[in-house]
């Protein structure tokens, strides 16, 4: 059974299209006919963080395109902790160009577009050279832009508004993109790894498993591929362990939570057992906080991250985060005042649905399930004290890159 | 007998407009500076100044109508409709056409608002800058009751109290920087 | 009759007019912006809810039928 990383070793570079040719055989053209109601079978999830049933996206929008749809395949990835979506796109493009050429058939589209972050270098080498590969069969239909760096940058409404105006910050929605797109056009807007999975699917796979990121804690940090009914454990073994003890894992990255190392361990990280516990998998961010790692630090530095990523156009978003951002930092620094942890607590349940999109209510879910996780060390700091030893390294950010 | 009844109705009419037209002003930049206090709710300034609007453009009906039938003043409709085109105090009488206009675009775009969009809408109201100093000029060139201490007393208020309105305006800081304050607690 | 009322968030800058006119259902977070009550608008306040959407000076509020989902 082929999996989305077999292949050639990550570090050989892109695979090419010959390779890819030869591992997978041509492509399934006439698959795409019968696609979405196997994807629809299959309920196969988004691997952009929202999880949504990728046959029920593209059923929305072969039901409006009228063969003058968009695809818009998201490599955008300003998740920090998120690398995944860079590594696939480096190393099998043509695994991703496959999803994205089926889903414009599927749907009904006539124009792709390859939304590839900008600092991400060697995915967009990699996504250019592939296109060039394949330009015969694709005759034009697909294009490569670069998503301007931000977090927001890849949420799908800022990635249709800079392709129409140059903008990329959210609009306000209605209409989705699904309905009034790129070109005022019904827009399918997927993500990388999703369209990959679905090329897999289009040859008779289950596509059974998915790209986590792995930071912290644990030996070998990267792109990983698990099962999807693999535990933290079995993942936290394949990544060689963790190398100290671990009081907390950031599931989901800036846009999931915090949880308790004892309450997930053994958990299957599949979207249902993890619902059912009220988690997450998001993008697949797993990063592991080591237990004398101050949570209520780490969290202030992300929430930073955040509230710096506004794109200022709501005023709660705007406001809101900035006053969280800066009680967040008093009570890192323990100097909070006197209300700041009542204060933070309030605004984290006023903030949600209130923005134009969902950035302040992923920041709030964050918050949340770090007042949860760290509720004494958030004690402790409100009274000036801390019980770690090692203040949080840096950003949760610093971390190997996986593909050069 | 009549006549003189128009002819007062005129100038009359053309006072109070004056002295509502400012006041309108007055309450539409008191509403963009977001004024108010517990007993005074920020729905009362724009409530006024929406309704008092209304109420200028009713007696500015009776200024214009009672001066063209007037068989004293001898102007035509062509003299209210376009302007500059009256043979009595041409110039001065043409900036009160001219203000007429501009006053019409920013009531017919503000009552039907939705149909304009929120950006027209704006760009158009922005006219009630020069509007209201052209028909001030307006009344101080065409008007007959100048010599009158009580109009240059009237003259002052409605000019004064637009001119302050005005300084506040752009003297204050921004009427939301409140909220970067309350930012950092 | 199910109306609900949407804030255009982008559009919204905290004017506040909305909440003075309809104080059961608009309040007024920490920096002035709308915090509207979830659900339909009880057909007794329809016609103040009305006058809050006339009343916004940016034409950020709006009674739209209840949408499904």
């Amino acid at each position: 059974m082929d999996r989305l990383l077999s292949g050639p070793p990550l570090t050989a570079g892109a695979e090419s299209y010959g390779a890819h040719q030869q591992r997978f055989g041509l492509l399934p053209a006439a698959a795409a006919r019968s696609l979405i109601g196997r994807l629809e079978a299959s309920n196969l999830a988004g691997r952009g963080g929202a999880g949504f049933p990728v046959g029920r996206k593209w059923r929305a929008v072969a039901e409006r395109a009228n063969r003058k749809g968009v695809v818009l395949a998201n490599g955008a990835e300003g998740e920090p902790l998120s690398l995944k979506d860079r590594t696939i796109m480096a190393a099998r493009p043509h695994l991703v160009i496959d999803g994205a050429v089926l889903a414009a058939d599927a749907v009904g589209a006539d124009d792709i577009i390859f939304y590839v972050g900008a600092e991400h270098q060697a995915a967009e080498a990699a996504m250019r050279y592939a296109l060039t590969e394949r330009s015969a069969d694709l005759r034009g239909r697909a294009r490569l832009i670069q998503a301007p760096r931000g977090y927001v940058a890849g949420e799908e409404s800022a990635a249709v508004h800079f392709v129409n105006a140059g903008d990329a910050r959210p609009t306000i929605t209605p209409p989705r993109p699904f309905e009034r797109g790129v070109g005022g056009r019904p827009t399918l807007v997927q993500n990388v790894e999703s369209l990959a999975a679905a090329a897999l699917v289009a040859r008779g796979d289950d596509a059974g498993t998915s790209l986590a990121t792995l930071s912290g804690a644990v030996r070998r940090t990267g792109v990983m591929e698990i099962g999807l009914d693999a535990t933290l454990a079995e993942v936290a073994a394949s990544g060689g362990g963790l190398v100290r003890p671990v009081q907390a894992v950031l599931l989901g990255g800036y846009f999931g939570g915090w949880v308790d190392i004892k309450d997930v361990w053994a958990l299957p990280l599949a979207p249902g057992s993890l619902r059912a516990r009220g988690h997450a998998f998001g993008c697949g961010v797993l990063y592991f906080l080591a237990e004398e790692t101050c949570g209520v630090e780490a969290t202030a530095r992300i929430i930073g991250y955040l509230a710096s990523q506004s794109a200022r156009q709501c005023g709660p978003c705007l406001f809101g985060l900035g006053a969280i951002d800066a009680a967040c930092r008093r009570l890192a620094a323990r100097s909070a005042q006197p209300d700041d942890l009542k204060r933070i607590a309030r605004w984290s349940g006023q903030l949600a649905g209130r923005g134009a999109c969902k950035h302040p209510d992923g920041a709030t879910g964050l918050l949340r399930s770090a007042l949860g996780v760290f509720a004494d060390d958030y004690a402790a700091h409100q009274r000036g004290f801390c019980v770690h030893r090692a203040p949080a390294v840096g950003r949760p950010v610093a971390m190997a890159q996986a593909v050069a | 007998m009549s006549d003189t009844i128009l002819w007062y109705a005129t100038r009359g009419a053309g006072v109070v407009t004056l002295i509502l037209l400012s006041g309108v002003v007055v309450l539409g930049i008191v509403s963009s500076m977001r004024w108010q206090t517990p007993a005074w709710p920020r729905f009362l300034t724009t409530g006024f100044h929406r309704n008092l609007a209304l109420t200028t453009l009713a007696f500015l009906a009776l200024h214009i109508v009672t001066a063209v039938v007037d068989p004293f003043t001898a102007l035509g409709w062509n003299a209210a409709l376009i302007p500059f085109s009256s043979s009595y105090r041409r110039f001065w009488l043409g900036l009160g056409v001219v203000a007429v206009y501009l006053l019409l675009a920013i009531a017919i775009t503000s009552l039907l608002r939705p149909l304009f969009g929120y950006q027209a809408w704006r760009a158009v109201h922005w006219l009630a800058y020069a509007m209201w100093p052209v028909a001030v000029i307006h009344g101080i060139g065409t008007g007959t009751d100048t010599r009158f201490l009580w109009m240059w007393a009237i003259e002052a208020v409605c000019i004064g109290g637009v001119v302050a309105a005005a300084a506040w305006r752009w003297g204050r800081a921004s009427p939301t920087a409140w909220r970067e304050v309350r930012v950092n607690g | 009759m199910r109306e609900q009322l949407q804030v255009d968030r982008i559009r919204c800058d905290g004017h506040g007019l909305c909440a003075e006119l309809l104080p059961e259902v608009i309040a007024l977070d920490d920096w002035g912006y709308p915090i509207v009550k979830a659900g339909t608008i009880a057909p007794a306040l329809l016609e103040h809810a009305r006058q809050a959407v006339a009343a916004c000076p940016v034409l950020a509020l709006t009674l739209a039928q209840r949408l499904e989902g």
